[in-house]
């Protein structure tokens, strides 16, 4: 039986769909009998699953207006040395 | 001439076709790239720099020297890989050089984990994002994630939100394998720690210690 520090460890390929079934199963069989590490891989999961749902902020208008002049004066700088 | 802003493509975005389209000199079709990468970048370079005048900064310097160099990508991984690199690079930069910033070398040593230990144990309110409002939501996640130290952070970041492999976070960061793993570890728990104080079922104390 692993200790819940050794299975911390271990919880990236644990949280992993492609790690080895034989490990995953030994990581399964802590988790079955350790309420504290049931709730760590259920909140971990959770706060992937938060971080990923958050689509990504809107940019400000005056930033994206600034992005497509700085990337008109490069292009034409590009077209003119090509020239 | 003047630049228009691609319109939404994402249904038909064929990453590969704009990108040989824009090598070949199709200014349009290099729009389309950044039009459709742009809010990400903007993302990573806040996230990772935590400076709304440095991430302007990068989220520019970015595209700029993706078009310049874009001759030099090879095409051996995405072009979203590559301009995430790009970004990475130019916001570590960024952190390097602000005054007063204590930031840890990105090639310190592995850690061994030996303080990795988890305090808050609680199980979490059902369906936290449903209490919040987006913007709430995004600020506890925000604050969190600022709370990591810059080498955690940039990890997680690439890993979790970027949703890099390993291996390219690895060559993107230029640390080993173990290094990544043992820091998306470290700042996964850091996270999910901070976050159950936030989320975690009313009248619930934690029950447990390790």
């Amino acid at each position: 039986m692993l200790t819940c520090k050794q299975f911390l460890q271990e919880l990236n390929d644990f949280l992993d769909p492609n790690t080895d079934p034989d490990l995953k199963r030994r990581l399964q069989s802590h988790v079955t009998e350790c309420p504290n590490c049931f709730v760590i891989v259920d909140t971990t999961q959770k706060t992937l699953q938060v971080y990923k749902g958050v689509e990504p902020q809107t940019i400000p208008e005056d930033v994206k207006s600034r992005l497509w002049k700085a990337l008109e004066r490069k292009i034409a700088a590009k077209k003119q040395t090509q020239a | 001439m003047s630049l228009t802003p691609a319109p939404s493509v994402s249904a038909t975005f064929d990453e590969s076709d704009l990108v040989a389209r824009a090598k070949s000199g199709d200014a349009q079709a290099f729009t389309e790239l950044v039009n459709h990468y742009q809010r990400k970048i903007y993302r990573l370079a806040k996230h990772i720099t935590q400076n709304d005048e440095d991430a302007e900064d990068v989220l520019q310097e970015t595209f700029l020297k993706a078009y310049e160099h874009l001759d030099n990508f090879q095409g051996n991984s995405k072009f979203y890989t590559w301009i995430v690199r790009i970004g990475v690079n130019e916001s570590l930069m960024k952190l390097r050089k602000r005054k007063g910033d204590r930031t840890v070398p990105l090639d310190e040593p592995v850690d061994t984990g030996e303080e990795m230990v988890s305090r808050e144990i609680a199980v979490w309110e059902d369906n936290p994002e449903q209490r919040y409002s987006h913007e709430e939501m995004q600020q506890i996640l925000d604050e969190a994630v600022q709370t990591l130290k810059p080498d955690f952070r940039t990890v997680f970041i690439l890993r979790d939100i970027e949703e890099l492999s390993t291996e390219e976070t690895a060559e993107t960061l230029g640390i080993s394998i173990p290094a990544v793993k043992s820091r998306l570890l470290r700042a996964r728990l850091a996270l999910r720690e901070k976050l159950t104080r936030q989320f975690k079922r009313k009248g619930e104390d934690v029950f447990a210690y390790l």
